[in-house]
């Protein structure tokens, strides 16, 4: 039994959790210790992928029988991971290395809220590894239930509503999710049923033309399972029209929990469709493609125009980020080298600047004890750290050059643009340059309200209640995730120590090394994305 | 060893960014070192670059993936060299300018932050070999102006300004970047280096011919003159070419603030006066009329396209100069006078005269700095004061600015023999080979040049002091003086000193490396209209400003059309209505929708007929035995029925 280091990713939570409830081991510090140690052998695998000279194939695997009984197709615990899903590892080491480090060490309940940020982690890590349908499932499971109790009992106003509301509607994703999987697998024939991303894949693609004489299950059967999956992944990522879950919910959530769901998790559903859903059912994505444009003018558009309505900050971030995984599913439409590769770039990029702003904001809203654009205002002056960390996410967000996302959109921009070279000529009108200019306007929108959103905060007039030193009184309502004793009544501190602002610090450097040097991470993503079946000679 | 030294080029300025970022922003003294002193040594290099003392350096490639790729190298060509030391002497002077303009601001360090994310932003333009590298540098001057604009963020209205130049430019780069894609799309190259355009020009069958809008074989009818395009070769469909070249003048409008998305520049001059001189008057606003003589050669596949950008130059520079008639503000006026001047620098490319571009760019780099620097002085001088009118009489009580000022303004009017005379005739002489209606209005705009520059000069500097404080104005320090003093020494001498050659040069080597003949007959326009016309006009404009605003204690020219000009054509007011009236309506029907459809009627709803459901099933569990009885018996019944009689 071939153990892999994949595993310790798994484990490294797991441990701490134990450690935390059985051993009563200080839970903030344990919880570092288990995500600095994630963090480092996200960066270690990264080294050891590229001199394992796989050329953009399997590195690290560690293949187990889980189920084996006659009847039922078998479940193994299949780890591995590519180009395409070592990124997506080293987005969760550094995010969660982040989220952990700017939560509060006093918080109450702290050992089951530590535990829950982990059992995150364990889920969002177990889910960009598994090469198991089943497991592939399971580990995002994990990470709903964490969200779920992080929401309901840390969360800021409303959290009760807004945690079931969320995990009502992430469940409801995920059964069709589930529908999906399992329609996929009983639409086979009988004696190649397996629950193996591998497997599967190799039955149903073969060598890049089908195995057999045609696709195994017919045009109409992908048509049916396809949307299934469709659904079911765009439920879990924001996919309009079913973004609703978001904004409150991002609100809501303590900032470490949305600083994960919106950096990681989202990004397990489009992973899933890069994946999963489009190799195996190529030819159901190809006729489900003008209804995933439809869709796309909604997160482009409708969710931009509303973003630019928001009056609260975090609401604003919400929408936004569902604004911006329309780029992402662009280029993951385009289907071509270009566009994928910027696909997967923008996720590491946009997992960065939403994991930025969400911790941001929270920091915003506990130091001033305000969310509201009104109520704010002028605040550089009191807070200038927090002023030049905010301008660099939002600089991330709108794809300012020398950050990473910039080098994901140009990417996604080019590989749509390239959708239509002669050598694609089954497209009669120019569907995707034409979503490529909606998509470049989408970042003159985002210009908009994301400036608006640093003047209404940093710049301008001050409010009067900020001009005094900072204050506090004591807590007679809830404000943010921390539940302190006091909330400020007047001023408002900055980060002032290393351990309050290294985080933020960190994803910023992060998302700069990724701008700067963007060929780091297209030579690791690039050979995978040449192996994936289908793409255009 | 070399072949990195033009690297420093960019390497001193994001230094010093990052230096005075994480720390040396609270140490002022050590960020003014940092600052000031990576500009002069980048003056230096430039030197070098320009002597051909320094090769272009190794590149390295970026971003590498089968069809698309980009590279980090350098173009040294006359182009750049020449743009280059422009940049970097300017840069250097504001640099200088600034140490004693800023001295009393408490977040000076900040200040020169800015300016030095700046010049590392605009080096790598004029350095640029490739669209996507310009387009990256493109991006980093718009958020250096952002950061500048805005430096005195408390002010309400300089955080708006900020956030008004950074959309604007945002919006124009959608445009441009649409114009890089159908480039690469046409070409499958984003490298604009001319060897390289013209061997993808003879290539007959293009390597990514756009396939819906194709128009592959193009005949030539007898007697009908071949598109500039057809003569170089290269067989697109028109339309794709016409939308490319507009594309990429988007760029232009945004940067260089053409007609319609003019209105960020002038209220950029809520930033400091060294930011408008350098940013907004020298070098960024600049780097738009250099972006399109970096890629004339794709300009020039589209007819329409270099129509376009003739027309808009020429409507920008009229329109800004109508304006400047009317304004009071003086930092306002140079402002209105630099679109104007950018207005000529466009039109002279849309004339097929880039060399005429680059030349006024130069000399307009020097008397332009000179005069917002100079304005800069007498600001300082009056304690923050910018009203004209409320100046007066300051060329007696402050010579060495004042006469300094006086250059800049001859210069910029088309006086000879200062530097403006020479760039400008030689442009307007160029356009008229191209279309006498563009000369014609660009003498017109000269006149008004001549006008409004001599009425700010009359009412600012000649006459008696008009307020209390205008009669003891204070002299600027050494460190300030010394740049106008340089500043002005150039726009003396610019003429004389041999850029007009040098750019023609370039862009005769330009034009043979792509083989392209100029389409229409160029003819001799005469010293008559080259040099007597313009001087008769630009003489004209002097006396009757002098006329009308000799010892004038208001302003004469009052009402009716006047007062369009004084509130600048009514364009703010127009994009403020389409702002708060159509995108704010638009964005706050959206969310209605969105909270009271989409989350309310179908989320909630959904949730309420469950709740609704389960209400009504729980009236079934009455806990009533007898209840339950009856409905088992009636089951059971049910049952039997069925499994006896069916």
């Amino acid at each position: 039994m071939h153990i892999s280091p994949l595993l310790f990713l798994l484990l490294a939570p797991l441990l701490a959790i134990f450690f935390i409830i059985l051993l009563k081991s200080q839970p903030r510090l344990t919880a570092l210790c288990a995500a600095a140690f994630n963090f480092v052998l996200s960066l270690v695998l990264i080294f050891g992928y590229v001199n394992a000279n796989v050329h953009g194939g399997y590195a690290f695997i560690m293949d187990i029988p889980w189920v084996t009984i006659h009847g039922i197709p078998p479940i193994h615990f299949h780890l591995a991971v590519d180009g395409i899903s070592l990124p997506l590892v080293l987005l969760t080491g550094i995010v969660t290395f982040a989220a952990i480090a700017i939560s509060p060490g006093n918080i109450r309940r702290a050992s089951e809220y530590y535990c829950y940020l982990l059992l995150m982690t364990m889920g969002a890590m177990g889910a960009f590894i598994s090469l198991d349908l089943f497991f592939f499932f399971i580990f995002h499971d994990f990470a709903l239930i964490a969200t779920f109790l992080l929401i309901g009992i840390w969360g800021s106003h409303n959290r009760q509503f807004v945690s079931f509301q969320v995990t009502i509607y992430l469940m409801a994703g995920s059964l069709v999710l589930l529908a999906g999987f399992v329609a996929l697998v009983t639409a086979l024939p009988e004696h190649s049923r397996t629950f193996d991303i591998v497997a599967l894949t190799q039955y149903i693609v073969g060598d890049g033309t089908y195995a057999h004489q045609a696709h195994p299950l017919s045009a109409g059967a992908q048509a049916v399972i396809f949307p299934l999956m469709l659904v079911g992944f765009g439920i879990l990522v924001g996919l309009f029209p079913f973004h609703s879950w978001a904004p409150p919910g991002y609100a809501s959530a303590p900032p470490a929990a949305a600083m994960l769901h919106a950096g990681i998790l989202k990004k397990f559903a489009i992973y899933g469709l890069i994946r999963i859903a489009i190799p195996l059912l190529h030819t159901g994505f190809q006729d489900w493609l003008p209804v995933i444009f439809a869709l796309l003018i909604g997160n482009f558009l409708y969710a931009g125009f509303v973003t630019m309505a928001q009056k609260e900050l975090p609401l604003m971030i919400g929408f936004s980020s569902i604004m911006h995984m329309g780029y992402l599913f662009l280029g993951m439409a385009c289907w071509n080298v270009i566009g994928l590769t910027g696909a997967v770039v923008l996720m590491v990029g946009h997992g960065l600047s939403a994991a930025l702003l969400f911790g941001l904001s929270g920091e915003i809203t506990t130091r001033s004890g305000e969310n509201r654009f009104a109520e704010l205002g002028g605040l550089a002056k009191r807070a200038p750290m927090l002023a030049v960390l905010f301008s660099f996410a939002s600089m991330a967000t709108m794809g300012v050059p020398g950050l990473a996302n910039f080098a994901g959109e140009l990417l996604v921009f080019f590989g749509s643009f390239a959708r239509h070279a002669p050598l694609q000529p089954d497209l009669p009108i120019p569907i995707f340059i034409l979503f490529a200019l909606i998509a470049i306007y989408g970042t003159v929108i985002t210009a908009i309200f994301q400036l608006r959103a640093i003047k209404y905060v940093f710049y301008g007039p001050m409010p009067e209640r900020y001009q005094g030193p900072p204050t506090a009184v004591a807590a007679t309502a809830v404000l943010g995730g921390a539940e302190p004793e006091t909330v400020p009544s007047t001023g408002m501190s900055d980060t002032k120590t290393w351990e309050e602002h290294g985080p933020y610090v960190l994803l910023v450097v992060a998302s700069l090394v990724i701008g700067f040097m963007p060929f780091l991470l297209i030579n690791l993503i690039e050979p995978s994305v040449q192996l994936l079946p289908f793409l255009p000679k | 060893m070399d072949q990195y030294v033009a690297w420093f080029l960019l390497i001193c300025p994001l230094a010093a960014t990052i230096a005075i970022l994480v720390r040396w922003h609270k140490v002022p003294n050590y960020a003014i070192g940092a600052s000031i002193g990576s500009s002069v040594l980048c003056f230096l290099i430039a030197v070098a670059v320009f002597c051909g003392a320094v090769p272009a350096p190794v590149s390295f490639m970026w971003i590498d993936l089968p069809g698309f790729q980009v590279d980090f190298s350098m173009i040294l060509d006359p182009l750049s060299k020449g743009m280059l030391l422009v940049v970097t002497g300017v840069g250097m002077l504001v640099h200088i300018f600034s140490y004693g303009y800023m001295e009393h601001d408490p977040s000076k360090g900040r200040f020169f932050g800015g300016l030095s994310i700046f010049m590392f932003s605009m080096t790598g333009i004029v350095l640029s070999s490739n669209l996507i590298m310009l387009f990256i540098f493109w991006e980093g001057v718009g958020f250096s102006s952002y950061l500048l604009v805005g430096f005195w963020y408390e002010r309400e209205s300089a955080a708006l300004a900020a956030n008004k130049a950074f959309v604007c430019n945002r919006l124009a780069d959608f445009g441009f970047m649409t114009g890089i894609l159908v480039f690469w799309f046409l070409m499958g190259t984003v490298s604009v280096e001319p060897n390289v355009l013209a061997g993808v020009y003879s290539q007959h069958a293009m390597p990514w011919m756009g396939s819906i809008l194709d128009n592959n074989s193009v005949p030539v009818a007898s007697g009908q003159s071949a598109s500039v395009a057809t003569q170089l070769g290269v067989h697109a469909n028109p339309i794709l070419l016409a939308i490319m070249v507009v594309g990429l003048f988007c760029g232009c409008i945004g940067k260089s603030a053409m007609f319609p998305l003019h209105v960020w520049l002038p209220d950029a001059m809520e930033g400091p006066t060294p930011v408008s001189a350098l940013i907004h008057a020298a070098t960024m606003v600049a780097a738009g009329v250099y972006m399109l003589c970096r890629v004339f050669p794709l300009l020039l596949l589209s007819d329409a396209g270099m129509t376009v950008i003739a027309s808009i130059g020429c409507l920008t520079s009229v329109m800004a100069a109508l304006i400047a008639v009317q304004q009071n503000d003086i930092k306002r006026i140079l402002a209105y006078s630099t679109l104007s001047q950018l207005g000529y620098m466009v039109m002279a490319v849309g004339c097929y005269a880039p060399d005429a571009a680059m030349f006024h760019l130069s000399t307009h780099a020097f008397f332009k700095a000179l005069l917002f620097l100079a304005a800069g002085s007498v600001i300082h001088a009056l304690h923050e004061e910018q009203d004209i009118w409320k100046m007066g009489g300051l060329l007696r009580k402050i010579p060495l600015t004042g006469i300094t000022f006086l250059i800049g303004m001859l210069a910029l009017s088309g006086v000879p023999p200062f530097a403006g005379f020479f760039s400008k005739d030689y442009l307007l002489s160029l356009c008229y080979a191209r279309s006498p209606f563009f000369y014609t209005v660009g003498v017109f705009t000269a006149f008004l040049t001549a006008f409004y520059m001599t009425r700010l000069v009359v009412i600012a500097f000649f006459g008696k002091a008009r307020t209390k404080e205008a009669e003891h104005p204070h002299e600027s320090p050494w460190h300030m003086t010394t740049p106008l003093v340089i500043l002005a020494v150039f726009s003396c001498i610019g003429g004389f000193i041999g850029l007009k050659g040098f750019y023609n040069g370039w862009s005769t080597s330009v034009v043979q490396t792509i083989k392209f003949v100029t389409p229409f007959p160029v003819g001799e326009s005469g010293v008559f209209m080259e040099m007597i016309l313009p001087m008769c006009v630009v003489l004209l404009g002097i006396g009757c400003a002098w006329a009308l605003y000799h010892d004038a204690k208001t302003d004469p020219l009052e009402g009716g059309i006047f007062r369009i000009l004084a509130n600048k054509f009514y364009f703010d007011d127009i994009y403020d209505t389409y702002v708060v009236g159509t995108q704010q309506l638009v964005a706050r029907s959206f969310a209605w929708i969105d909270s009271w459809i989409i989350d309310g009627l179908i989320i909630r709803g959904a949730a309420y007929v469950c709740v609704g459901f389960g209400e009504l099933l729980r009236l079934f569990q009455t806990g009533n035995l007898q209840a339950y009885a009856y409905v088992f018996t009636l089951g059971g019944l049910i049952l039997i029925y069925f499994t006896l009689f069916h």
